[in-house]
């Protein structure tokens, strides 16, 4: 970590010995480097989109599927069967073709008369098969969401629906604020992931069109193992552990105002 | 929601027969409605992965002209047959025995060694623990970004770059996650059974082996699973180190052989790829109730 630390600082591509640079690495990755910008725009609009929509589906489908109905076990597995081989290579070659031009999304649209769309191709689409790909496997967060689920008393749903309080003002007034605290620890897991993601964006779509899907992640790997910067690439990896621990600590902080805690659990 | 439904319909109430009939075809509309969006939601989700191997099974010429349909118009091995083969002369048979190594000795590894950490740090008082504790803790949510360059610096000095070296050593030295999720294990057992263990003249590796390694078992499986999935699928680290196809793990070998700029037999790649997802089904289906109350308990991602 350390020798991490002071790489960035310098100028490495390990066969000669590092040169000391000071900050020259950070004030070109700020203000040169309009691949490292390109980078960060990619990765924060990835992130702001499907961390929620991920979020919002694995909620959804834990509801569903919390009850005491025959199957669900069958259920369960079967939709958490996607996130089990989530970041294979297998499975990103695999939606690299179901996108493809001659892809089952295609063939569908075709079915319904739509002329085939190059979702890989098309710059402003590209993106969107990245993240549908991560809604797809939202199989940890809903099982997490589901154990969560299983602490409500059932009697306060009960009571509610008593007092005349219709399926919606339950959800929102006793589910959701009994869930936050669970809420709260998927929404931090998923964001730091998605920060991470690298093997998913090298497969499908290989950083481009243009660059429009050149994730952090995968632009760091490609300065240090395939440009050998090392010095540059540490950089980048210092400042995206500090962003990480700064958004961390920042939903904590904020946490308060939305996260619900029992007064049994909030000691 | 729907548990509150099934608890206020599931009253039987004394009420005239007429209307308990009609309640009971609601109830049972709503059973076969519920069935029908949640069976059909799943299919949608599955679709992609059974697409695949439905592929890997069709003749080369009816993978594009049939894309959407799941099942082939005529079984054929063939593709497995020329998957197997792989490129350059090596087979598919050198890069599961490289990825079974890598998993195998990998998760061995680092179970084991996240074991006897998580016993240190939940029963041995010693100097600086908080301190080691805490950076432990760190190293949960640093990015293998930050990691990998110094380790890859440090192995290239070592000249073991091309070796398994710099994929396995680093197991050896046990796995922040796995650590955490042990510990928190360990502190579930009575403490008296150590004690008791030491009155009759166990020291801490007596203690280890014969009272919290049998206790801690259901840890230890979970820890392996998620070992085993995580090593499997890794591409990161072997796409790093690997430079030699004949060293290839499976997840660097499928990616060379999907190369979108020479690609062309796509029944074969299926083939490879939805080979390389057997183990990961096999395992999810076997240990699937650890996965499931691992996830739960420990919050881990999958």
């Amino acid at each position: 970590m350390a020798a991490s630390l002071y790489f960035a600082f310098t100028d490495y591509d390990i066969l000669t010995p590092p040169r000391w640079i000071g900050l020259a690495n950070f004030q070109r990755m700020f203000f040169d480097d309009a691949r490292y910008l390109q980078s960060v725009t990619v990765t924060v609009v990835y992130v702001a989109i499907a961390v929620p929509l991920r979020l919002a589906f694995a909620l959804a489908v834990a509801m569903l599927l919390d009850t005491a109905r025959h199957g669900v076990s069958v259920y369960r597995a079967a939709y958490y069967a996607p996130s089990v081989v989530a970041g294979s290579v297998a499975v990103a070659v695999m939606w690299r073709q179901v996108f493809g031009t001659q892809g089952v999304i295609n063939a569908g649209l075709a079915i319904l008369g739509v002329p085939p769309v190059k979702w890989l191709g098309d710059p402003d689409l590209a993106i969107w098969t990245l993240i549908t790909l991560a809604v797809w496997q939202f199989g940890s967060p809903m099982l997490i969401f589901l154990a969560g689920l299983r602490q409500i008393p059932a009697e306060l749903s009960e009571a509610a629906a008593l007092d005349g309080a219709g399926a919606v003002a339950r959800f929102f007034r006793i589910t959701l604020p009994l869930l936050s605290p669970v809420t709260f620890f998927n929404l931090v897991m998923q964001t730091i992931a998605g920060f991470m993601v690298f093997t998913q964006a090298f497969i499908v779509t290989g950083g481009g069109p243009m660059d429009t899907t050149l994730f952090y992640a995968l632009y760091l790997y490609r300065r240090a193992f395939e440009s050998f910067q090392m010095g540059y690439a540490s950089a980048m990896a210092w400042v995206l552990l500090v962003v990480v621990a700064l958004l961390t600590a920042l939903l904590f902080k904020t946490s308060g105002r939305w996260v619900f805690y029992e007064a049994k659990e909030g000691r | 929601m729907a548990r509150a439904w099934a608890v206020t319909t599931g009253v039987r109430e004394p009420t005239a027969p007429t209307v308990s009939a009609a309640r009971r075809r609601r109830e049972w509309l709503r059973t076969v409605l519920y069935h029908a969006v949640v069976a059909g939601l799943g299919f949608v989700m599955l679709y992609p992965i059974l697409w695949l191997f439905a592929s890997s099974f069709k003749a080369p010429a009816e993978i594009w002209t049939d894309v959407t349909s799941l099942i082939p118009r005529r079984f054929t091995p063939q593709n497995y047959v020329t998957g197997w083969a792989g490129f350059g002369r090596i087979t598919f048979a050198t890069f599961y025995k490289n990825s079974l190594i890598y998993a195998g000795v990998g998760t061995v590894a680092a179970v084991m060694s996240s074991a006897i950490v998580a016993y240190g740090f939940a029963r041995i008082r010693f100097a600086g623990r908080g301190f080691w504790f805490t950076c432990m803790l760190l190293t949960l949510m640093l990015p293998v970004q930050v990691v990998i360059i110094p380790q890859y610096v440090f192995f290239t000095k070592l000249h073991l770059i091309n070796t398994f070296y710099p994929l396995l050593l680093p197991r050896f030295f046990g796995m922040a996650f796995f650590v955490f999720m042990i510990m928190q294990f360990i502190r579930g057992i009575p403490k008296e059974l150590d004690e008791a263990a030491e009155i009759d003249g166990c020291n801490h590796f007596g203690i280890f082996f014969r009272i919290i390694l049998p206790l801690i078992r259901p840890a230890l499986i979970t820890a392996a699973i998620f070992s085993f999935y995580w090593t499997w699928e890794d591409f990161l680290t072997p796409l790093v180190y690997l430079n030699e196809p004949k060293l290839y793990t499976i997840s660097v070998a499928l990616r060379s052989f999907a190369d979108p700029s020479a690609a062309t037999d796509w029944g074969a790649i299926f083939a490879m790829s939805a080979l390389s997802l057997v183990p990961v089904f096999l395992v999810f289906i076997v240990f699937q109730r650890y996965l499931v109350e691992g996830i739960a308990t420990t919050g881990m991602k999958g």
